[in-house]
C-alpha cells in the first residue's frame, strides 16, 4: 500500500519541490497551506508521516503538532518539523513537544527523503 | 368596605412587607440594598402617623404652626457632615448598637447612665407607639362599615392583631444576630419602601384634594380666605408665638438626632459614609414634598366638613365623602406604612436598649459566666424578643387605657421633649471633653422631672379628670409653680415651655457638676476619644488605657461563653496578628482587653461588657496624669509610625521603577531578537526554494515532465527576485532606522511625484485590469526628498494592486492641501484592513492574516519603510477607518 505524507507549509515554491519529491517516492501526497488546513485534512485521514512547517499565520506548527498528539486515530503518525528556526532552543523546545525529527530550512531534498523513509522503516 | 376585606388587605400588605424585608436580608450585599437612596428613605421613618395625619389636623386648627416640626430638622441636616459623620465613625468603631450605649460609652461605660437613658427612652416613646397605634385603630374604624370597631375586649380588637404581627415582624428581622451592631437591611429596606408609599399617597390625595374637589390652590384658598379667623391660621402671632416656633424648630433639631429610631436608621443601619452626601440634600426634599399639600388638604377640608369631624383624618373622610372608597384606601395604606415603619423600628432600638443597657447589665451577667455559648447567644436574642412584645403590647395596654382621648400631635410633642432631655450629655459630650457621668446623670434625671411636672402632669391630669386645679392654680396653690407657667412664665405653649425649663435646668447641671467633679480615668480616657475621636481613631485598640494584670487565657474564657470558641479563637488570631503579638502570649495588654470589650459590646451593651471584661482581669488605678500621657505616647508612636511607613513607600517605589527599567531592557532585547529571527526567516524561505528546485533540477533523469521543469525554473527566478527585494528593503530600513540616510531634500511638485509614481506602476495595473483614478490633485510646490516620497507612493499603490481583484479593481489617488501640511490619499476597492490589524500594519514584518492563501509577494517591512520616511520628514502616515469596501492609506506632508 502507498504510504501517505502529509506536507504542511504556506510557501507554495517550497510546497511544490516537496510534493514533486514525494510523488517520485510513490507517496499519497496531501498538502496543506497553514495549520487549520492541516486539521482539516488530519480529521479524516491518518498520514503516516507529517511535514510540519512552524512559522505560519492563524494555527502554527507547534499547535498542529499539539493536535495530533491528543488524537487517538494519529498515534502512529511520524512528525517531521521542516522549519527555518534553527536555534538550538527552538530545536529542543520542538522535540520536547513530541515531533520525531526536527529538520531545518534550507534542505537537501535528499536528506529528507532518507530521513522520512529511516523513520517509516 | 367591610371589617374582613380591610384586614384582608391589611394582611396581604404586610406579607409583602415580609417578603420585602425577607428578599433585603438575602441579598444584604447586593447594590440596591446598599445605595443612598434607601438610606434616605429610611431616615424618612421620621415621618409617623402624627406626620401623616396629625399634620392635617394641626393645620386645619393652629394654621401653619405643624412646620417647625419640619424646619428643625431641615436646619439639622447641613450639621449632618459633621456631627453625623462622628457619630457614625465613633459608633462603627466601638460596635455601639444603641443610643443609651453610645452616650453610656462616652461617660466611660456607665452602667446607671446606660440604664437611666434606656428609661427616659422607654418613657418617652412608649406613648409615642402607642399613639401610633391609635392612628391604625381610627383609621380602621373610618375605612370600616361597622362603627363599632373599637372594641375593649382585647381579643375582638383588629388593632391588637396588628400589633402582634408588628411584633412578629420586629422580632423576626430585628434579632437575626446576636451582635445587635450587625445592620438590619431587611428592616431598614422595607421602611424604605414604606418611605416611598407614604410619599406618593399622601402626594396622591393632595392633588386629588386641590385640584379635583377644588380648582386648585388659589381656589381654595380664596374660599377659605373669606371664613372668620383666617387670618390667624396663616401668620406666625407676636413676639410669643414666634419663641413657639423657636422652641418647637429646636426640639425637633434634638429629635432628628436622638429619637431612638433616627439614631437607628441614621447611625447605626448606615453602611456607607458617604451615603450621607446625597441624604443631605434628598432628605430635606422629601420632607418638603410632604409638607406641600398639608394646608391645601386643610383647608379643603375645613370647607367641607367646617369643625364636625377630627380634623387629623381629613385626608381619608374627604375621599369617602365623594364615594372613592379606593383612594381613601391608598391612604390609610400609607398611614398604615407610616405607623408600621417608625412602630418596628422604634421597637427595635427600644428593645436593644433594654436588653443590653438595662436587663442584661442589671441581672443575667452572672448567667451568662456560667452559661453555654450556644445558649447565651439564644438567652441574648430572646431577652431582645421578649423586649419587643413587652414594648409593643405596653403601647397596645396604654392605648387601650389612655391615649384614646388624646391628640396625636400633642403625645408627639411629649415624646419628643422628653427624648430632648438626652441632648446636653449628648452634644455637648461629642464636643467638651470636661462633660463627666456624675453630671449628665444628674442633668437628665433634673430635667425629665422638670418635664414630668410642667408637662406630663398636668397633661395626664386633665386628660383624664378633666379637673384644671392643678394647671390653673399650681401645687399647693402656688401661683410660681403652675405647671404651665412655671415662675410665671405663662407666654409659652405647653411643650415649648417644658422645654425650656427642663433644658435650662439640665444645661445648667451639667455644665455646673461638669466642672466641679472629674469624673475617673475611665471616663476621661473616653471622653477624650469621642472629643478628639478624628485623631484616636487611628489609634485603634491602644487608645484605651488600662493598667493591670490580666490573663490572655482569662479573657479568652469570658469571649468563649458569648462567642463560642471558633469564632474567639478567630478573632484573637485576627488581634495577633494585626499586632503581631505571638499567639502564645500569656499576659494581656490594654490593646487585648479594649479589643474583647468592642466584641462584646455589640451583644450585651457596653457597660456590661467592661463588667466582664473587669471580671476577669485585676484592675489597678491610673492616674489622669498618667492617662493623658499614655494617650501622647501612642500619638507619638503613630507619628513616628507614619514616617517609617513614608520611608518605605518611597523605597519601594524605588524598587518598582528599577524593575520597571529593567523589564524595558529585556523587551528591547527581546524585540531585537525577533527582528532578527524573523529576517533569517524571511531570507531563508526563498533560498530554501531555491536549493530545492536547484537540487530536483540537477538530479534530473530526465523523468521530469517538462511544464514542471519550467514551473521550477520560474519559482526559482521569482524566489531571486524576491530574495533581492528582501536585501533592498531591510538595508533601507536599517539605514533609515539609523537615521544615517541624509534626505535629498528639493523643491518638488506633489502632482507631477504622484504622477511618476503611478507611471512606474501603470503596467501591472493594466496586466491586472485595474483603474487608477486621479483626477483630483492638487498641484503644490514644496520641499521633500522626491524619491524617497515616491518610494512610499510607490509601495501604497503596490499594496492596493495586490489586494484588489483583477479587472474589477480600482484606485483612487487624491491630493488636498490642508492649511500647512499636504494630505495624499490612496484609496482601494479591495479585501480592505481588518480591525484587529490597524495597530500593527505599520510594524516590520507584519504581514496582514486576513491575506489570500497563496502569500502575496512582500517583505512586510514595505508600510514600516513608509512610516521611516515620513516621519523623517516630519509627516504621518495611517490608514483611515471607515472604508468598508476597502482600505484608504493616508499620508501627510508638511511644508519645510
Amino acid at each position: 500500500m502507498k504510504k501517505k505524507i502529509l506536507i504542511v507549509d504556506d510557501e507554495p515554491n517550497i510546497v511544490m519541490t516537496l510534493e514533486y519529491t514525494f510523488k517520485k517516492q510513490d507517496f499519497e501526497v496531501f498538502i496543506a497551506r497553514d495549520g487549520s488546513e492541516a486539521l482539516h485534512i488530519l480529521e479524516s485521514n491518518c498520514p503516516d508521516i507529517v511535514l510540519l512547517d512552524i512559522m505560519m499565520p492563524d494555527v502554527d506548527g507547534y499547535q498542529t503538532l499539539k493536535y495530533i498528539k491528543n488524537k487517538e486515530s494519529l498515534k502512529d503518525t511520524k512528525v517531521v518539523f521542516l522549519t527555518a528556526k534553527n536555534k538550538a532552543s527552538d530545536i529542543e523546545k520542538g522535540l520536547k513537544l513530541g515531533a520525531d525529527k526536527y529538520l531545518t530550512k534550507p534542505f537537501s531534498v535528499k536528506k529528507i527523503v532518507s530521513e522520512v523513509l529511516e523513520l517509516l522503516n | 368596605m367591610s371589617n374582613y376585606a380591610l384586614i384582608s388587605i391589611i394582611i396581604c400588605y404586610l406579607a409583602i412587607l415580609f417578603y420585602i424585608a425577607f428578599l433585603a436580608e438575602k441579598n444584604s450585599k447586593s447594590k440596591w440594598v446598599n445605595n443612598p437612596l434607601i438610606y434616605t428613605l429610611s431616615l424618612a421613618v421620621y415621618c409617623s402617623a402624627w406626620t401623616y395625619y396629625g399634620s392635617v389636623g394641626i393645620a386645619a386648627n393652629s394654621g401653619i404652626s405643624f412646620l417647625p416640626i419640619y424646619l428643625g430638622p431641615v436646619m439639622a441636616v447641613p450639621l449632618w457632615i459633621v456631627v453625623l459623620r462622628k457619630i457614625m465613625r465613633i459608633s462603627k468603631q466601638h460596635k455601639i448598637s444603641s443610643l443609651a450605649d453610645f452616650i453610656s460609652l462616652r461617660y466611660g461605660n456607665n452602667r446607671f447612665l446606660g440604664a437611666l437613658i434606656t428609661v427616659v427612652c422607654v418613657f418617652g416613646i412608649l406613648p409615642y407607639i402607642s399613639l401610633q397605634l391609635k392612628a391604625i385603630s381610627e383609621t380602621f374604624e373610618i375605612m370600616a362599615d361597622e362603627a363599632s370597631y373599637v372594641s375593649t375586649n382585647i381579643f375582638d380588637d383588629s388593632t391588637f392583631y396588628i400589633a402582634v404581627l408588628l411584633a412578629v415582624f420586629a422580632a423576626f428581622f430585628g434579632t437575626q444576630a446576636t451582635d445587635a451592631s450587625e445592620k438590619h437591611r431587611g428592616i431598614v429596606v422595607s421602611v424604605a419602601f414604606e418611605s416611598i408609599l407614604k410619599l406618593v399617597f399622601f402626594l396622591i390625595i393632595g392633588v386629588y384634594v386641590t385640584y379635583f374637589l377644588f380648582d386648585g390652590t388659589s381656589d381654595i384658598y380664596n374660599k377659605i380666605s373669606i371664613t372668620p379667623n383666617f387670618e390667624s391660621l396663616t401668620k406666625i402671632s407676636g413676639l410669643e408665638a414666634g419663641f413657639d416656633w423657636f422652641f418647637m424648630m429646636m426640639i425637633s433639631f434634638i429629635a432628628i438626632f436622638l429619637l431612638p429610631r433616627q439614631f437607628q436608621v441614621s447611625v447605626l443601619e448606615n453602611n456607607r459614609e458617604k451615603h450621607l452626601k446625597q441624604a443631605i440634600w434628598l432628605f430635606p426634599l422629601y420632607l418638603l414634598l410632604f409638607n406641600i399639600f398639608v394646608i391645601f388638604i386643610a383647608w379643603g377640608g375645613k370647607l367641607t366638613f367646617g369643625n364636625t369631624v377630627n380634623a387629623e383624618y381629613f385626608t381619608l373622610l374627604l375621599p369617602l365623602q365623594n364615594d372613592h372608597v379606593f383612594l381613601a384606601l391608598l391612604v390609610f395604606l400609607g398611614g398604615f406604612s407610616a405607623v408600621i415603619s417608625m412602630v418596628v423600628v422604634s421597637t427595635l432600638a427600644l428593645s436593644t436598649m433594654v436588653s443590653n443597657n438595662l436587663v442584661i447589665p442589671y441581672g443575667f451577667l452572672d448567667k451568662f459566666i456560667k452559661g453555654h455559648p450556644d445558649k447565651n447567644s439564644n438567652y441574648i436574642k430572646t431577652i431582645r424578643r421578649i423586649s419587643i412584645f413587652c414594648i409593643i403590647i405596653t403601647a397596645y395596654v396604654f392605648y387601650i387605657n389612655f391615649s384614646i382621648e388624646l391628640s396625636l400631635y400633642s403625645i408627639g410633642l411629649i415624646s419628643f421633649v422628653i427624648i430632648s432631655q438626652l441632648a446636653p450629655s449628648f452634644f455637648i459630650g461629642l464636643f467638651w471633653n470636661r462633660g463627666s457621668s456624675k453630671a449628665a446623670i444628674i442633668g437628665i434625671i433634673i430635667g425629665f422631672l422638670i418635664t414630668l411636672y410642667t408637662l406630663v402632669l398636668p397633661f395626664t391630669i386633665e386628660a383624664f379628670t378633666g379637673i384644671h386645679d392643678f394647671t390653673n392654680h399650681g401645687l399647693f396653690n402656688i401661683s410660681a409653680l403652675k405647671p404651665y407657667a412655671l415662675f410665671g412664665i405663662d407666654f409659652l405653649s405647653p411643650p415649648a415651655h417644658a422645654f425650656f425649663w427642663s433644658m435650662s435646668a439640665n444645661v445648667l447641671c451639667y455644665l455646673v457638676f461638669s466642672l466641679t467633679s472629674k469624673g475617673n480615668y475611665r471616663e476621661r480616657n473616653y471622653a477624650e476619644m469621642f472629643v478628639d475621636s478624628s485623631n484616636y481613631s487611628s489609634l485603634q485598640d491602644s487608645a484605651l488605657v488600662w493598667k493591670g494584670e490580666a490573663y490572655v487565657s482569662d479573657i479568652k474564657n469570658v469571649l468563649n461563653k458569648f462567642l463560642g470558641e471558633d469564632r474567639t479563637q478567630r478573632a484573637l488570631n485576627l488581634f495577633f496578628m494585626k499586632y503581631k503579638i505571638p499567639t502564645n502570649t500569656q499576659m494581656a495588654d490594654a490593646r487585648l482587653i479594649n479589643f474583647s470589650e468592642k466584641l462584646l459590646t455589640g451583644s450585651i451593651g457596653s457597660a456590661s461588657a467592661k463588667i466582664l471584661i473587669a471580671s476577669a482581669v485585676k484592675e489597678e488605678q491610673v492616674s489622669l496624669v498618667e492617662v493623658l500621657k499614655i494617650l501622647e505616647e501612642s500619638k507619638e508612636t503613630l507619628a513616628n509610625n507614619k514616617v517609617l511607613r513614608e520611608k518605605s513607600e518611597e523605597l519601594s517605589m524605588l524598587a518598582l521603577k528599577l524593575k520597571q527599567a529593567n523589564e524595558e531592557l529585556i523587551s528591547k532585547d527581546k524585540q531585537k531578537d525577533e527582528f532578527l529571527d524573523t529576517v533569517a526567516h524571511e531570507l531563508k524561505t526563498p533560498v530554501t526554494g531555491i536549493r530545492a528546485a536547484t537540487e530536483l533540477l540537477m538530479d534530473d533523469d530526465d523523468e521530469m515532465p517538462a511544464e514542471i521543469k519550467t514551473q521550477f525554473l520560474n519559482n526559482m527566478l521569482n524566489d531571486s527576485d524576491r530574495l533581492s527585494r528582501l536585501i533592498n528593503n531591510i538595508l533601507d530600513f536599517e539605514k533609515l532606522s539609523r537615521g544615517r540616510n541624509q534626505l535629498n531634500i528639493k523643491q518638488n511638485g506633489i502632482r507631477s511625484s504622484i504622477k511618476k509614481a503611478i507611471i512606474g506602476v501603470q503596467q501591472l495595473a493594466v496586466n491586472k485590469g485595474v483603474t487608477i483614478i486621479n483626477d483630483n490633485l492638487v498641484d503644490f510646490k514644496f520641499s521633500y526628498d522626491e524619491d524617497r516620497i515616491l518610494q512610499v507612493l510607490t509601495n501604497l499603490i503596490s499594496n492596493a494592486l495586490k489586494f484588489t481583484e483583477p479587472n474589477k479593481g480600482k484606485i483612487i489617488i487624491e491630493c488636498k492641501l490642508i492649511n500647512n501640511y499636504v494630505e495624499v490619499y490612496v484609496i482601494d476597492n479591495g479585501k480592505g484592513i481588518p480591525d484587529e490589524d490597524f495597530d500593527f500594519i505599520f510594524d516590520k514584518f507584519y504581514q496582514s492574516k486576513n491575506q489570500n492563501t497563496v502569500k502575496p509577494e512582500g517583505s512586510g517591512l514595505g508600510l514600516a519603510i513608509c512610516k521611516q520616511i515620513l516621519e523623517q520628514h516630519n509627516g504621518k502616515i495611517w490608514a483611515k477607518k471607515g472604508n468598508k469596501n476597502g482600505a484608504t492609506f493616508v499620508f501627510m506632508l508638511p511644508f519645510k
